[in-house]
């Protein structure tokens, strides 16, 4: 059979429902391909957002995200979708045409090296040279995303393959590959040390991230946290992976989380990060973050591990297998609970003294927590929240209070601003029975705004809430703080007029301004059918608190 | 407080004081030798690691081996200035490499080549003959004002090697980089 028809069975075997993509010169016998299989085509209007909607696809569901693009312009444009993947743990597989191979490394119209261009951002890459790989670098791509630290696989496929005659039958089973054995089981005698090292701790904190999302492992962490009645904090990434209405929750650590997470922390004796890699966005001023802890790490990658802070008992395994081999080592411990009596009764008060705050405003302006506060009146708490990256990104983390995985799809990583609108477009392809809301800054939302028309033309009722400031609210945000108040380039000045930009791509535009209307400007923005975007203005220079500054240690927080 | 204190096992004690860290830094020069697949782009993913996690790459030798699916790259990385399980660690999230060995200074046999182009002027000759005798060296090429010398061995006997010749005026010089292999234990 023709090499492309066997991409597209290659793809469907793998379990593939939808792609997203923009045709091209260089992948247009894939295209062909598809044209005759049942592989549904999501057609974004520009090849990043083809890949952040794969990444919103794969966060929201857990499945491999696919993108696919043309050679040369299309698979450069996929750069920081491959980028953000790599940086987030995110299953994709990336599937770019080049130019034929006869053109290879001439200057070819439409060629670029894009396997050279993203060897430093892809999990792994394949560069086809023969067609009867193709299928098999798909199923090996599949298998390399999804295991281990999920992460992305780019393959690139010259056109003259694709229309090459092949055999095939689709594969199954694992693929072989020699140098790949990712270690999921963590080793019993680690776990026992560190169940010993949580019996004997007096101020214990669990510090999760992503790697619990990605590894399905919200319920053996809760476990975890039950069974010692341990506190609990998330990175960005991994809220949700504890509900946030519980009494053992501290709230998000790090540079904008709570003064009870960052000082908890600070103060703790054991922090067991599960994955979660240190992240300086979480540690501030490295040689004074936890100065009193010594940490058992868990994390399915061994590169992660004392990377940023060296662990005292490091346990390589996915926390869906360590999580409860722990839980019951600690039960066989036979701890005593009252160990901890003091160390809550510390973080209580914190959180007495320290709760999340901002001023509320007497007359109709809306301040942009209170906006996020609204929101999840309005979704009863249970929506998919994408979001761009920013202020509005950190209130969200703030403010929403997330319950679930698989609820808060964003771009922690690499930060990448634009990320929420095709990232609620791939969530909503993946999960069309919850409601999925875009928390958009508008500053970010300009530079993705013409994906509203992938929306309206596969009738995707994603709903954008724009968080709308006037400016690159965090940029000058630190331009006030830490640059004497030299705003440059921080008012975006002359903004569409969001609600008719809405309704030029085919949307239900709406605003407001009055936050005695928000409440219900939502709930009638989430009634109406089909894409609907909220322009809501709020307060312009409002500043997200509280902050531990660059280069501060969590404990000197401010605001 | 537990309601039956006699029952409840005590916990094993473990004072999180003990605990300790090492620093990952061992201060001595490491020689990594890598098993990877014998293809397109591969030099390119282990170059590319080390130069963006800024690790610098002392030498680096790459050839066949008796497989003809697996080429072997030698490295040396010096450890008193990168953390070698880091490195190693990142160098095994390569797909394309099979197996690293942080090649154990006691049960490993190391060789370099070099090739050093010298002045040798007629009233030199003698002198750098007699070095290259002593460094059982051998002079490939010989011209009216210079001589080239082929030196194998360690990569310290290169580095005396050059120390000898040096003043003599060193024209150029060509080092391989270390090939490493490991050495069965006395009793196999």
């Amino acid at each position: 059979m023709r090499a492309a028809d066997a991409l597209c069975q290659a793809l469907e075997a793998e379990g593939v429902e939808h792609v997203f993509g923009i045709p091209g010169g260089a992948n247009l016998p894939t295209y062909d391909a598809l044209y005759d299989s049942d592989l549904i085509h999501i057609q974004a209007r520009h090849e990043q957002c083809a890949g952040h909607a794969a990444e919103g696809y794969a966060k929201a569901s857990g499945k491999v995200g696919v993108a696919l693009a043309t050679s040369g312009p299309g698979a450069t444009n996929l750069v920081t979708a491959i980028a953000d993947s790599i940086m987030d743990s995110v299953p994709t597989v990336f599937i770019t045409g080049q130019v034929r191979t006869d053109l290879i490394g001439t200057d070819g119209f439409q060629e670029a090296d894009v396997t050279g261009i993203t060897l430093p951002i892809v999990k792994h890459s394949f560069l086809v040279t023969d067609p009867a790989q193709i299928p098999d670098y798909i199923h090996k791509a599949f298998h390399i995303a999804s295991s281990g630290r999920p992460g992305p696989v780019l393959v690139d496929i010259p056109l003259d393959l694709t229309r090459a005659e092949i055999d095939y039958e689709p594969a199954s089973g694992v693929p072989k590959l020699p140098g790949y054995q990712p270690t999921t089981e963590g080793n019993i005698k680690q776990i026992r040390i560190a169940a010993k090292a949580l019996a004997n701790s007096r101020r214990p904190v669990l510090y999760a991230g992503g790697g619990v999302i990605n590894a399905n492992a919200s319920e053996e962490l809760r476990a975890l946290a039950a069974a010692g009645n341990f506190p609990v904090t998330c990175t960005l990434m991994g809220l949700g992976a504890f509900p946030a209405p519980h009494e053992q929750w501290l709230g998000m650590l790090g540079m904008h989380g709570t003064r009870t997470a960052n000082y908890s922390m600070d103060e703790a004796d054991l922090i067991v990060a599960i994955g979660a890699r240190f992240d300086d966005r979480i540690t501030g001023k490295l040689s004074e973050f936890a100065p009193r802890a010594k940490f058992v790490h868990i994390d399915v990658d061994p590169a992660e591990i004392s990377k940023n802070i060296p662990a005292h008992i490091p346990i390589v395994g996915d926390c869906k297998d360590v999580l409860p081999k722990l839980t019951a080592e600690y039960g066989a411990q036979g701890a005593d609970p009252a160990r901890l009596e003091e160390w809550w009764s510390r973080i209580r008060a914190w959180q007495d003294k320290h709760p999340l705050a901002y001023e509320e405003t007497s007359d109709g302006e809306i301040k942009p927590q209170f906006m996020v506060e609204e929101m999840y009146r309005a979704t009863g708490g249970d929506a998919i929240i994408t979001s761009d990256v920013g202020q509005h990104q950190m209130w969200a983390a703030q403010y929403y209070h997330f319950n679930k995985p698989r609820r808060w799809l964003n771009s922690g990583g690499l930060g990448t601003m634009g990320f929420g609108l095709p990232a609620a477009i791939g969530a909503k392809v993946a999960k069309p029975d919850e409601q999925v809301v875009c928390l958009a800054g508008d500053g970010s939302l300009v530079m993705v705004c013409q994906e509203m028309a992938t929306a309206a033309f596969h009738d995707l009722p994603v709903k954008v809430f724009l968080m709308n400031n006037g400016h690159f609210g965090m940029v000058r945000q630190w331009q006030e703080l830490f640059w004497q108040e030299r705003y440059q380039s921080v008012e975006m000045g002359a903004s569409p007029d969001w609600v008719k930009l809405a309704e030029a791509f085919g949307w239900n535009g709406m605003r407001c301004e009055d936050k005695g209307d928000l409440g219900d400007a939502m709930k009638t923005a989430l009634e109406t059918d089909g894409p609907v975007l909220l322009d809501v203005r709020v307060t312009p220079n409002e500043n997200c608190y509280p902050m531990i500054q660059p280069g501060a240690a969590a404990r000197d927080m401010v605001g | 407080m537990p309601d039956t204190p006699d029952t409840i096992r005590t916990p094993d004690h473990l004072d999180l004081n003990q605990l300790e860290v090492s620093s990952g830094l061992t201060g001595r020069k490491h020689l990594l030798s890598l098993m990877v697949e014998n293809r397109p782009g591969v030099l390119a993913r282990v170059a590319g690691l080390f130069s963006r996690r800024g690790f610098n790459i002392d030498t680096l030798a790459v050839g066949p081996t008796e497989d003809p699916d697996v080429s072997r790259v030698t490295l040396t990385v010096d450890g008193a200035v990168h953390p070698i399980d880091q490195v190693t660690k990142q160098l095994h999230k390569l797909i394309n490499v099979i197996k690293i060995r942080d090649m154990e200074p006691d049960t490993t046999v190391s060789r370099e080549m070099a090739l050093f182009k010298v002045n040798a002027p007629s009233e030199n000759r003698a002198e750098l003959i007699e070095f290259t005798s002593i460094f059982r060296a051998n002079i490939i090429d010989v011209s009216r004002r210079t001589m080239t010398i082929e030196v194998t061995g360690t990569a310290d006997k290169i580095d005396a090697f050059e120390r000898m010749v040096r003043p003599h005026g060193l024209i150029e010089m060509a080092r391989t980089g270390e090939v490493a292999i490991s050495r069965p234990k006395l009793d196999s």
